[in-house]
Protein backbone atom coordinates (compact mmCIF):
# COMPACT_ATOMS: atom_id res chain seq x y z
CA UNK A 1 0.00 0.00 0.00
CA UNK A 2 1.68 2.78 -0.93
CA UNK A 3 0.46 5.93 1.59
CA UNK A 4 0.36 9.73 0.21
CA UNK A 5 0.17 11.22 3.65
CA UNK A 6 2.06 14.06 3.87
CA UNK A 7 2.11 17.56 5.92
CA UNK A 8 0.30 20.83 4.32
CA UNK A 9 4.37 21.93 4.75
CA UNK A 10 5.56 19.63 2.48
CA UNK A 11 2.59 20.43 0.20
CA UNK A 12 3.86 24.46 0.29
CA UNK A 13 7.62 22.87 -0.71
CA UNK A 14 6.19 21.46 -4.00
CA UNK A 15 4.91 24.91 -4.79
CA UNK A 16 6.84 28.02 -6.46
CA UNK A 17 6.78 31.67 -7.20
CA UNK A 18 4.40 32.50 -9.57
CA UNK A 19 1.90 29.42 -9.84
CA UNK A 20 -1.41 29.16 -10.64
CA UNK A 21 -2.98 27.08 -7.66
CA UNK A 22 -6.96 26.29 -8.07
CA UNK A 23 -8.52 26.18 -4.48
CA UNK A 24 -11.97 23.82 -3.89
CA UNK A 25 -15.07 24.62 -1.89
CA UNK A 26 -17.66 27.83 -2.36
CA UNK A 27 -17.26 30.95 -1.08
CA UNK A 28 -16.73 30.37 3.00
CA UNK A 29 -17.67 26.51 2.68
CA UNK A 30 -15.23 23.44 2.88
CA UNK A 31 -11.99 25.31 1.94
CA UNK A 32 -8.90 23.66 2.73
CA UNK A 33 -7.98 26.47 4.88
CA UNK A 34 -4.73 24.39 6.58
CA UNK A 35 -2.90 24.26 3.65
CA UNK A 36 -4.30 27.67 3.13
CA UNK A 37 -2.41 29.09 6.17
CA UNK A 38 0.87 27.14 5.51
CA UNK A 39 0.81 29.16 2.30
CA UNK A 40 0.40 32.29 3.46
CA UNK A 41 3.38 31.47 6.31
CA UNK A 42 5.62 30.71 3.59
CA UNK A 43 8.10 32.31 1.20
CA UNK A 44 6.05 31.97 -1.79
CA UNK A 45 4.49 34.94 -3.72
CA UNK A 46 3.17 36.26 -7.09
CA UNK A 47 0.47 33.53 -6.58
CA UNK A 48 -2.65 33.76 -8.82
CA UNK A 49 -5.58 31.93 -7.19
CA UNK A 50 -8.03 29.91 -9.38
CA UNK A 51 -11.34 29.88 -7.24
CA UNK A 52 -15.23 30.07 -6.04
CA UNK A 53 -13.54 32.83 -3.67
CA UNK A 54 -13.71 33.00 0.66
CA UNK A 55 -11.54 33.53 2.75
CA UNK A 56 -9.04 31.21 0.99
CA UNK A 57 -8.18 34.34 -1.98
CA UNK A 58 -9.18 37.01 0.67
CA UNK A 59 -6.51 35.78 3.32
CA UNK A 60 -3.89 35.00 0.76
CA UNK A 61 -4.32 38.69 -0.38
CA UNK A 62 -4.29 40.33 3.33
CA UNK A 63 -0.88 37.93 3.28
CA UNK A 64 0.79 39.54 0.46
CA UNK A 65 0.64 36.27 -1.59
CA UNK A 66 -1.90 37.03 -4.55
CA UNK A 67 -0.66 39.00 -8.24
CA UNK A 68 -3.94 37.55 -9.48
CA UNK A 69 -7.41 36.61 -8.88
CA UNK A 70 -9.30 34.09 -11.51
CA UNK A 71 -12.96 33.99 -10.00
CA UNK A 72 -16.79 34.52 -10.24
CA UNK A 73 -17.43 35.86 -7.27
CA UNK A 74 -15.52 36.67 -3.71
CA UNK A 75 -18.05 35.99 -0.83
CA UNK A 76 -17.95 34.89 3.23
CA UNK A 77 -21.72 33.61 2.54
CA UNK A 78 -23.38 34.97 5.73
CA UNK A 79 -21.20 38.24 5.09
CA UNK A 80 -21.50 39.17 1.87
CA UNK A 81 -18.55 40.66 0.75
CA UNK A 82 -14.72 39.53 1.23
CA UNK A 83 -13.53 42.39 3.23
CA UNK A 84 -9.37 41.46 2.74
CA UNK A 85 -10.25 40.68 -1.16
CA UNK A 86 -11.87 44.06 -1.36
CA UNK A 87 -8.88 45.85 0.52
CA UNK A 88 -6.71 44.05 -1.94
CA UNK A 89 -8.76 45.51 -5.08
CA UNK A 90 -9.56 48.79 -4.46
CA UNK A 91 -5.46 49.72 -3.24
CA UNK A 92 -5.36 48.28 -7.04
CA UNK A 93 -2.67 45.45 -5.40
CA UNK A 94 -4.47 42.49 -7.17
CA UNK A 95 -4.95 41.96 -10.98
CA UNK A 96 -8.71 40.92 -11.30
CA UNK A 97 -9.78 38.16 -13.72
CA UNK A 98 -13.31 37.70 -13.69
CA UNK A 99 -15.51 34.81 -15.00
CA UNK A 100 -19.27 33.89 -14.28
CA UNK A 101 -19.36 30.68 -11.86
CA UNK A 102 -20.79 28.62 -14.82
CA UNK A 103 -17.83 29.66 -16.92
CA UNK A 104 -15.76 28.62 -14.26
CA UNK A 105 -17.38 25.43 -14.45
CA UNK A 106 -16.01 24.92 -18.48
CA UNK A 107 -12.84 26.30 -17.77
CA UNK A 108 -11.68 23.62 -15.27
CA UNK A 109 -13.57 20.73 -17.58
CA UNK A 110 -11.84 21.80 -20.70
CA UNK A 111 -8.98 21.70 -18.24
CA UNK A 112 -9.95 18.12 -16.87
CA UNK A 113 -11.06 16.89 -20.51
CA UNK A 114 -7.67 18.33 -22.28
CA UNK A 115 -9.38 20.46 -24.57
CA UNK A 116 -7.91 23.95 -25.10
CA UNK A 117 -11.64 25.54 -24.54
CA UNK A 118 -15.23 24.63 -24.32
CA UNK A 119 -18.40 26.90 -25.83
CA UNK A 120 -20.73 28.63 -24.70
CA UNK A 121 -23.29 31.45 -24.68
CA UNK A 122 -22.12 32.47 -21.48
CA UNK A 123 -20.63 35.86 -21.63
CA UNK A 124 -21.97 37.46 -24.33
CA UNK A 125 -23.28 41.02 -24.32
CA UNK A 126 -21.28 41.64 -20.59
CA UNK A 127 -18.15 43.29 -19.89
CA UNK A 128 -17.03 39.79 -19.18
CA UNK A 129 -15.39 39.90 -23.46
CA UNK A 130 -13.50 43.51 -21.87
CA UNK A 131 -12.23 42.84 -18.94
CA UNK A 132 -10.94 39.40 -19.40
CA UNK A 133 -7.65 39.09 -21.48
CA UNK A 134 -7.92 35.08 -21.57
CA UNK A 135 -11.69 34.92 -23.40
CA UNK A 136 -11.93 34.80 -26.98
CA UNK A 137 -15.04 33.89 -29.08
CA UNK A 138 -15.44 30.96 -31.50
CA UNK A 139 -17.87 30.73 -34.34
CA UNK A 140 -20.16 27.43 -34.42
CA UNK A 141 -18.77 25.36 -37.58
CA UNK A 142 -22.75 24.12 -38.68
CA UNK A 143 -25.03 25.96 -40.17
CA UNK A 144 -26.17 28.02 -37.33
CA UNK A 145 -22.98 30.28 -37.51
CA UNK A 146 -23.79 31.21 -34.12
CA UNK A 147 -20.71 33.22 -32.33
CA UNK A 148 -20.48 31.87 -28.63
CA UNK A 149 -17.57 32.90 -26.03
CA UNK A 150 -14.36 30.29 -25.84
CA UNK A 151 -13.99 29.37 -22.57
CA UNK A 152 -9.93 28.50 -22.24
CA UNK A 153 -9.09 25.57 -20.33
CA UNK A 154 -7.79 27.06 -16.80
CA UNK A 155 -4.01 26.01 -16.57
CA UNK A 156 -3.84 25.04 -13.33
CA UNK A 157 -0.13 23.99 -11.65
CA UNK A 158 -1.59 22.80 -8.41
CA UNK A 159 -5.16 21.90 -6.88
CA UNK A 160 -6.25 22.11 -3.35
CA UNK A 161 -9.16 20.78 -1.40
CA UNK A 162 -10.58 19.88 2.19
CA UNK A 163 -12.67 16.56 2.00
CA UNK A 164 -14.73 15.07 5.10
CA UNK A 165 -12.87 11.44 4.90
CA UNK A 166 -10.14 10.32 2.93
CA UNK A 167 -8.03 6.68 3.10
CA UNK A 168 -4.06 7.69 2.70
CA UNK A 169 -4.27 6.68 -1.09
CA UNK A 170 -6.69 9.58 -1.89
CA UNK A 171 -10.03 8.23 -2.09
CA UNK A 172 -12.14 10.33 -0.31
CA UNK A 173 -15.55 11.23 -0.02
CA UNK A 174 -17.55 14.66 0.95
CA UNK A 175 -20.45 13.74 3.48
CA UNK A 176 -22.28 17.55 3.17
CA UNK A 177 -24.55 18.62 0.64
CA UNK A 178 -22.75 19.59 -2.15
CA UNK A 179 -19.54 18.22 -3.65
CA UNK A 180 -19.35 21.77 -5.21
CA UNK A 181 -16.55 21.64 -8.15
CA UNK A 182 -13.74 20.03 -6.13
CA UNK A 183 -13.20 16.80 -8.70
CA UNK A 184 -13.18 18.88 -11.79
CA UNK A 185 -10.01 20.70 -9.42
CA UNK A 186 -8.11 17.53 -8.93
CA UNK A 187 -8.73 16.52 -12.32
CA UNK A 188 -8.04 20.03 -14.07
CA UNK A 189 -4.59 20.08 -12.26
CA UNK A 190 -1.96 17.66 -14.29
CA UNK A 191 0.07 17.64 -10.83
CA UNK A 192 1.00 18.62 -7.43
CA UNK A 193 -2.94 17.91 -6.66
CA UNK A 194 -3.71 17.69 -2.55
CA UNK A 195 -6.54 16.91 -0.27
CA UNK A 196 -6.51 17.62 3.37
CA UNK A 197 -9.18 15.70 4.98
CA UNK A 198 -11.22 15.91 8.48
CA UNK A 199 -9.81 12.22 9.33
CA UNK A 200 -7.75 9.15 7.29
CA UNK A 201 -9.93 5.96 7.76
CA UNK A 202 -9.15 2.85 6.64
CA UNK A 203 -10.35 2.44 2.59
CA UNK A 204 -13.54 0.24 3.43
CA UNK A 205 -14.71 2.69 6.20
CA UNK A 206 -15.34 5.34 3.53
CA UNK A 207 -18.50 4.24 1.69
CA UNK A 208 -19.39 2.77 5.01
CA UNK A 209 -18.97 6.24 6.98
CA UNK A 210 -20.57 7.68 4.02
CA UNK A 211 -23.84 5.10 3.95
CA UNK A 212 -23.68 5.08 0.20
CA UNK A 213 -20.84 4.63 -2.75
CA UNK A 214 -22.47 7.71 -4.48
CA UNK A 215 -20.64 10.19 -2.39
CA UNK A 216 -17.00 8.53 -2.64
CA UNK A 217 -16.29 11.24 -5.38
CA UNK A 218 -12.59 11.98 -5.70
CA UNK A 219 -10.38 8.57 -6.56
CA UNK A 220 -6.91 8.41 -6.03
CA UNK A 221 -5.61 8.57 -9.53
CA UNK A 222 -6.90 12.29 -9.20
CA UNK A 223 -4.70 12.71 -6.06
CA UNK A 224 -0.81 13.02 -5.62
CA UNK A 225 -0.74 14.10 -1.59
CA UNK A 226 -3.16 13.54 1.21
CA UNK A 227 -3.16 15.96 4.68
CA UNK A 228 -4.50 14.70 7.60
CA UNK A 229 -6.23 18.30 9.27
CA UNK A 230 -9.14 18.04 11.73
CA UNK A 231 -10.72 21.38 11.42
CA UNK A 232 -8.78 21.79 7.94
CA UNK A 233 -11.64 24.02 6.65
CA UNK A 234 -10.86 26.47 10.06
CA UNK A 235 -13.50 28.38 9.98
CA UNK A 236 -15.89 27.92 7.08
CA UNK A 237 -18.27 25.14 7.13
CA UNK A 238 -17.57 21.43 6.87
CA UNK A 239 -20.41 19.66 7.64
CA UNK A 240 -21.59 17.50 8.78
CA UNK A 241 -18.54 17.68 10.86
CA UNK A 242 -18.58 21.13 11.61
CA UNK A 243 -21.06 23.86 10.97
CA UNK A 244 -19.37 27.66 10.04
CA UNK A 245 -17.51 29.54 13.14
CA UNK A 246 -19.15 32.38 12.38
CA UNK A 247 -17.57 34.40 15.60
CA UNK A 248 -14.06 33.16 14.21
CA UNK A 249 -15.24 34.55 10.49
CA UNK A 250 -16.56 37.91 12.19
CA UNK A 251 -13.08 38.07 13.73
CA UNK A 252 -11.43 37.77 10.30
CA UNK A 253 -13.34 40.36 8.39
CA UNK A 254 -13.22 42.64 11.17
CA UNK A 255 -9.21 42.36 10.82
CA UNK A 256 -9.97 43.92 7.29
CA UNK A 257 -10.41 47.28 9.25
CA UNK A 258 -6.02 48.25 9.73
CA UNK A 259 -3.08 46.97 9.32
CA UNK A 260 -2.73 45.78 12.90
CA UNK A 261 -5.89 44.44 13.18
CA UNK A 262 -4.61 42.18 10.45
CA UNK A 263 -1.43 41.76 12.30
CA UNK A 264 -3.08 40.80 15.43
CA UNK A 265 -5.02 38.02 14.01
CA UNK A 266 -2.40 36.73 11.69
CA UNK A 267 -0.39 36.33 15.23
CA UNK A 268 -3.14 34.74 16.90
CA UNK A 269 -4.61 32.39 13.98
CA UNK A 270 -2.45 31.91 10.94
CA UNK A 271 1.10 32.07 12.43
CA UNK A 272 0.53 29.33 14.23
CA UNK A 273 0.74 25.68 12.53
CA UNK A 274 -2.18 23.72 12.20
CA UNK B 1 -55.86 42.87 7.52
CA UNK B 2 -53.32 46.01 5.95
CA UNK B 3 -50.77 45.43 4.06
CA UNK B 4 -47.05 47.28 4.68
CA UNK B 5 -45.05 48.07 2.01
CA UNK B 6 -42.70 44.47 2.30
CA UNK B 7 -46.28 42.56 1.76
CA UNK B 8 -46.69 45.13 -1.45
CA UNK B 9 -43.52 44.13 -2.86
CA UNK B 10 -43.53 40.40 -2.09
CA UNK B 11 -46.85 40.14 -4.04
CA UNK B 12 -45.09 42.14 -6.91
CA UNK B 13 -42.41 40.13 -7.09
CA UNK B 14 -44.53 36.78 -7.17
CA UNK B 15 -46.75 38.55 -10.08
CA UNK B 16 -43.49 37.87 -11.87
CA UNK B 17 -43.63 34.52 -11.90
CA UNK B 18 -47.15 34.25 -13.50
CA UNK B 19 -47.64 32.19 -16.24
CA UNK B 20 -44.08 30.88 -16.26
CA UNK B 21 -45.30 27.29 -15.66
CA UNK B 22 -43.15 24.25 -14.69
CA UNK B 23 -39.62 25.90 -14.36
CA UNK B 24 -37.33 26.68 -11.62
CA UNK B 25 -38.62 29.95 -10.26
CA UNK B 26 -35.18 31.20 -7.93
CA UNK B 27 -35.90 34.67 -6.29
CA UNK B 28 -32.47 35.67 -4.31
CA UNK B 29 -32.85 37.82 -0.98
CA UNK B 30 -34.76 37.74 1.51
CA UNK B 31 -38.41 39.42 -0.35
CA UNK B 32 -37.76 37.62 -3.56
CA UNK B 33 -37.88 34.47 -1.77
CA UNK B 34 -40.79 34.95 0.13
CA UNK B 35 -42.67 35.86 -3.46
CA UNK B 36 -41.28 32.95 -4.86
CA UNK B 37 -43.05 30.72 -2.15
CA UNK B 38 -45.72 32.98 -2.34
CA UNK B 39 -46.38 32.47 -5.90
CA UNK B 40 -46.36 28.62 -5.67
CA UNK B 41 -48.48 28.33 -2.98
CA UNK B 42 -51.36 30.54 -4.99
CA UNK B 43 -51.25 30.99 -8.74
CA UNK B 44 -48.30 29.55 -9.87
CA UNK B 45 -48.29 25.50 -8.13
CA UNK B 46 -46.10 24.23 -10.82
CA UNK B 47 -43.09 26.15 -9.68
CA UNK B 48 -40.21 24.18 -7.97
CA UNK B 49 -38.04 26.19 -5.67
CA UNK B 50 -34.36 25.83 -3.97
CA UNK B 51 -33.60 26.01 -0.45
CA UNK B 52 -30.54 28.17 -1.16
CA UNK B 53 -28.07 25.00 -0.27
CA UNK B 54 -28.28 21.97 -2.80
CA UNK B 55 -31.82 20.78 -2.79
CA UNK B 56 -35.56 21.37 -4.61
CA UNK B 57 -37.90 21.54 -1.90
CA UNK B 58 -41.57 21.53 -1.96
CA UNK B 59 -42.09 23.38 1.44
CA UNK B 60 -43.69 26.54 1.42
CA UNK B 61 -41.74 27.80 4.05
CA UNK B 62 -39.07 30.63 2.64
CA UNK B 63 -36.60 29.96 5.36
CA UNK B 64 -37.08 27.19 7.77
CA UNK B 65 -39.40 23.90 7.47
CA UNK B 66 -39.97 23.05 11.03
CA UNK B 67 -42.27 20.79 9.56
CA UNK B 68 -39.32 19.07 8.19
CA UNK B 69 -37.89 19.56 4.17
CA UNK B 70 -39.66 17.21 1.30
CA UNK B 71 -36.93 17.32 -0.95
CA UNK B 72 -38.14 16.95 -5.11
CA UNK B 73 -34.78 16.96 -6.49
CA UNK B 74 -30.99 17.05 -5.44
CA UNK B 75 -29.53 19.85 -7.19
CA UNK B 76 -26.20 20.56 -6.05
CA UNK B 77 -24.32 23.59 -8.11
CA UNK B 78 -23.05 21.70 -10.83
CA UNK B 79 -27.34 20.86 -11.73
CA UNK B 80 -27.73 24.65 -11.40
CA UNK B 81 -25.58 25.30 -14.29
CA UNK B 82 -27.64 22.03 -16.29
CA UNK B 83 -30.89 24.04 -15.16
CA UNK B 84 -29.88 27.57 -16.13
CA UNK B 85 -28.44 26.58 -19.90
CA UNK B 86 -31.48 24.93 -20.36
CA UNK B 87 -33.43 27.67 -19.99
CA UNK B 88 -36.33 26.59 -17.54
CA UNK B 89 -35.42 29.05 -14.73
CA UNK B 90 -36.44 32.68 -13.69
CA UNK B 91 -34.33 34.50 -11.29
CA UNK B 92 -35.10 37.57 -9.65
CA UNK B 93 -31.41 39.33 -9.15
CA UNK B 94 -30.71 42.57 -6.70
CA UNK B 95 -28.99 45.21 -9.34
CA UNK B 96 -26.11 47.74 -7.16
CA UNK B 97 -26.42 49.14 -10.70
CA UNK B 98 -29.57 49.37 -13.49
CA UNK B 99 -29.33 51.39 -17.04
CA UNK B 100 -32.35 52.05 -19.20
CA UNK B 101 -31.98 48.97 -21.14
CA UNK B 102 -31.35 46.45 -17.91
CA UNK B 103 -27.71 46.18 -17.56
CA UNK B 104 -27.04 45.52 -14.48
CA UNK B 105 -23.79 45.53 -12.17
CA UNK B 106 -22.78 43.73 -8.74
CA UNK B 107 -19.34 43.52 -9.44
CA UNK B 108 -17.75 46.54 -8.64
CA UNK B 109 -18.25 50.52 -8.45
CA UNK B 110 -16.08 53.17 -10.17
CA UNK B 111 -14.47 54.18 -13.68
CA UNK B 112 -11.39 52.19 -13.29
CA UNK B 113 -12.08 48.32 -12.98
CA UNK B 114 -8.37 47.77 -11.97
CA UNK B 115 -8.80 49.64 -8.69
CA UNK B 116 -12.48 49.95 -8.05
CA UNK B 117 -13.76 52.62 -5.60
CA UNK B 118 -15.81 49.59 -4.40
CA UNK B 119 -15.43 46.17 -4.97
CA UNK B 120 -18.44 44.63 -4.80
CA UNK B 121 -19.33 40.56 -5.15
CA UNK B 122 -17.93 40.18 -8.71
CA UNK B 123 -19.74 38.93 -11.98
CA UNK B 124 -21.46 35.66 -9.94
CA UNK B 125 -24.09 34.03 -12.65
CA UNK B 126 -25.55 37.17 -13.73
CA UNK B 127 -23.84 37.02 -17.67
CA UNK B 128 -25.04 33.23 -17.90
CA UNK B 129 -28.51 34.09 -16.14
CA UNK B 130 -29.79 36.85 -18.39
CA UNK B 131 -28.62 34.96 -21.88
CA UNK B 132 -30.23 31.39 -20.99
CA UNK B 133 -33.57 32.37 -19.28
CA UNK B 134 -36.20 34.78 -17.49
CA UNK B 135 -34.61 37.34 -15.66
CA UNK B 136 -36.24 39.86 -12.86
CA UNK B 137 -34.62 42.39 -10.80
CA UNK B 138 -35.00 43.38 -7.53
CA UNK B 139 -34.34 46.97 -5.96
CA UNK B 140 -34.81 47.43 -2.12
CA UNK B 141 -33.68 51.30 -2.45
CA UNK B 142 -34.83 52.59 -5.86
CA UNK B 143 -32.39 55.83 -6.55
CA UNK B 144 -30.16 57.87 -8.92
CA UNK B 145 -27.45 55.92 -7.58
CA UNK B 146 -28.85 52.86 -8.53
CA UNK B 147 -31.13 53.97 -11.43
CA UNK B 148 -28.18 55.52 -13.74
CA UNK B 149 -27.57 56.40 -17.47
CA UNK B 150 -24.45 53.78 -17.71
CA UNK B 151 -23.54 51.14 -15.17
CA UNK B 152 -19.45 51.39 -14.55
CA UNK B 153 -19.77 47.44 -15.72
CA UNK B 154 -21.86 45.15 -17.69
CA UNK B 155 -22.44 41.97 -15.36
CA UNK B 156 -26.19 41.33 -16.13
CA UNK B 157 -26.90 42.05 -19.89
CA UNK B 158 -29.64 44.44 -21.24
CA UNK B 159 -31.69 44.29 -24.41
CA UNK B 160 -28.73 47.49 -26.29
CA UNK B 161 -25.98 45.09 -25.03
CA UNK B 162 -27.12 41.61 -26.41
CA UNK B 163 -28.37 43.05 -29.81
CA UNK B 164 -25.39 44.43 -30.17
CA UNK B 165 -23.54 40.68 -29.25
CA UNK B 166 -25.59 39.46 -31.81
CA UNK B 167 -27.72 36.08 -31.53
CA UNK B 168 -26.40 34.05 -29.35
CA UNK B 169 -26.92 36.94 -26.53
CA UNK B 170 -30.38 37.88 -28.09
CA UNK B 171 -31.98 34.26 -28.83
CA UNK B 172 -32.77 33.80 -24.96
CA UNK B 173 -32.59 36.61 -23.46
CA UNK B 174 -35.72 37.43 -21.51
CA UNK B 175 -35.75 40.36 -19.15
CA UNK B 176 -39.03 40.77 -17.67
CA UNK B 177 -39.60 43.08 -14.32
CA UNK B 178 -37.61 45.37 -12.38
CA UNK B 179 -39.84 45.60 -8.82
CA UNK B 180 -38.44 48.09 -6.19
CA UNK B 181 -39.51 49.72 -2.88
CA UNK B 182 -41.92 52.10 -4.65
CA UNK B 183 -42.65 50.56 -7.82
CA UNK B 184 -43.55 47.90 -10.93
CA UNK B 185 -41.01 48.62 -14.32
CA UNK B 186 -41.28 46.93 -17.69
CA UNK B 187 -38.99 46.66 -20.71
CA UNK B 188 -42.06 47.90 -22.41
CA UNK B 189 -40.44 51.47 -23.65
CA UNK B 190 -39.04 52.18 -27.02
CA UNK B 191 -36.10 50.02 -28.14
CA UNK B 192 -37.16 47.93 -24.69
CA UNK B 193 -36.41 50.49 -22.61
CA UNK B 194 -37.66 50.84 -19.23
CA UNK B 195 -40.96 51.51 -18.12
CA UNK B 196 -43.26 52.66 -15.17
CA UNK B 197 -45.99 50.04 -15.14
CA UNK B 198 -47.41 50.79 -11.19
CA UNK B 199 -46.34 52.46 -8.04
CA UNK B 200 -46.99 51.13 -4.71
CA UNK B 201 -50.19 52.55 -2.41
CA UNK B 202 -48.82 55.65 -1.23
CA UNK B 203 -45.78 56.22 -3.65
CA UNK B 204 -46.39 59.09 -6.64
CA UNK B 205 -45.32 58.78 -10.07
CA UNK B 206 -43.03 61.78 -9.35
CA UNK B 207 -41.65 60.28 -6.18
CA UNK B 208 -40.44 57.37 -9.02
CA UNK B 209 -39.30 59.84 -11.68
CA UNK B 210 -37.41 61.58 -9.00
CA UNK B 211 -35.78 58.35 -8.04
CA UNK B 212 -34.62 57.59 -11.45
CA UNK B 213 -31.42 58.82 -12.88
CA UNK B 214 -32.89 58.75 -16.04
CA UNK B 215 -35.82 59.06 -18.29
CA UNK B 216 -38.00 56.82 -17.55
CA UNK B 217 -40.77 55.99 -20.39
CA UNK B 218 -44.58 55.24 -18.63
CA UNK B 219 -47.14 52.89 -19.40
CA UNK B 220 -50.41 54.13 -20.84
CA UNK B 221 -51.84 54.21 -17.47
CA UNK B 222 -50.25 53.73 -14.94
CA UNK B 223 -51.61 51.83 -12.28
CA UNK B 224 -51.58 50.90 -8.72
CA UNK B 225 -49.57 47.90 -7.47
CA UNK B 226 -52.20 45.49 -6.43
CA UNK B 227 -52.91 44.94 -2.89
CA UNK B 228 -52.09 41.15 -1.38
CA UNK B 229 -55.58 39.84 -0.55
CA UNK B 230 -56.45 38.26 2.87
CA UNK B 231 -55.38 34.99 1.75
CA UNK B 232 -52.27 36.16 0.31
CA UNK B 233 -51.15 38.33 3.32
CA UNK B 234 -52.46 34.92 5.40
CA UNK B 235 -50.06 32.66 3.73
CA UNK B 236 -47.20 35.16 4.15
CA UNK B 237 -47.74 35.77 7.73
CA UNK B 238 -47.85 32.66 9.29
CA UNK B 239 -46.61 30.17 6.51
CA UNK B 240 -43.76 31.62 4.19
CA UNK B 241 -42.12 34.44 6.56
CA UNK B 242 -43.46 33.80 10.35
CA UNK B 243 -40.15 35.36 11.65
CA UNK B 244 -40.75 38.69 9.48
CA UNK B 245 -37.35 38.48 7.67
CA UNK B 246 -39.25 40.49 5.08
CA UNK B 247 -39.46 43.78 7.30
CA UNK B 248 -36.01 43.76 8.35
CA UNK B 249 -35.34 44.18 4.35
CA UNK B 250 -37.57 46.41 4.27
CA UNK B 251 -38.54 48.31 7.92
CA UNK B 252 -42.55 49.48 7.67
CA UNK B 253 -41.83 53.84 7.82
CA UNK B 254 -42.64 55.01 11.05
CA UNK B 255 -43.04 51.39 12.41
Amino acid sequence: MSSKLMSPEAVVATLEEGMTIGIGGWGSRRKPMSIVRAIARSSLRDLTVVSFAGPDLGLLCAAGKVRRAVYPFASLDSIALEPHFRAARQSGAVEDVPFDEGMFLLGLQAAAWRVPFLPTRVGLGSDLMKLNPLLSTVRSPFTDGTELVAVPAFELDAAICHLNRADERGNASFLGPDLYFDDLFLRAAPTRRFISAERIVPTAALAEEAGTELRLRIARIMVDGVVESPGGAWFTSCVPDYERDEELQKQYAAAARSPEDWAEFYRKHVEVPS
Amino acid sequence: MSATRADVCVVALAECFRGDGEIVANPIGTIPMIAGRLARATFAPLLMATDGEAALIANDGAFAWPEGRVVEYYNPYRSMFDVVWSGRRHVVMGATQIDPYGNQNFAAIGADYARPKTQLIGFRGAPGNTVNHATSYWVANHSPRVFVEKVDVVTGVGWDRAAAAGAGALEFLDLRRVVTNLAVLDFGGPDHRLRLVSVHPGVTVDDVVAATGFELARAGMIDQTRLPSDEELRLIREVIDPGDQRHVELPEEGA
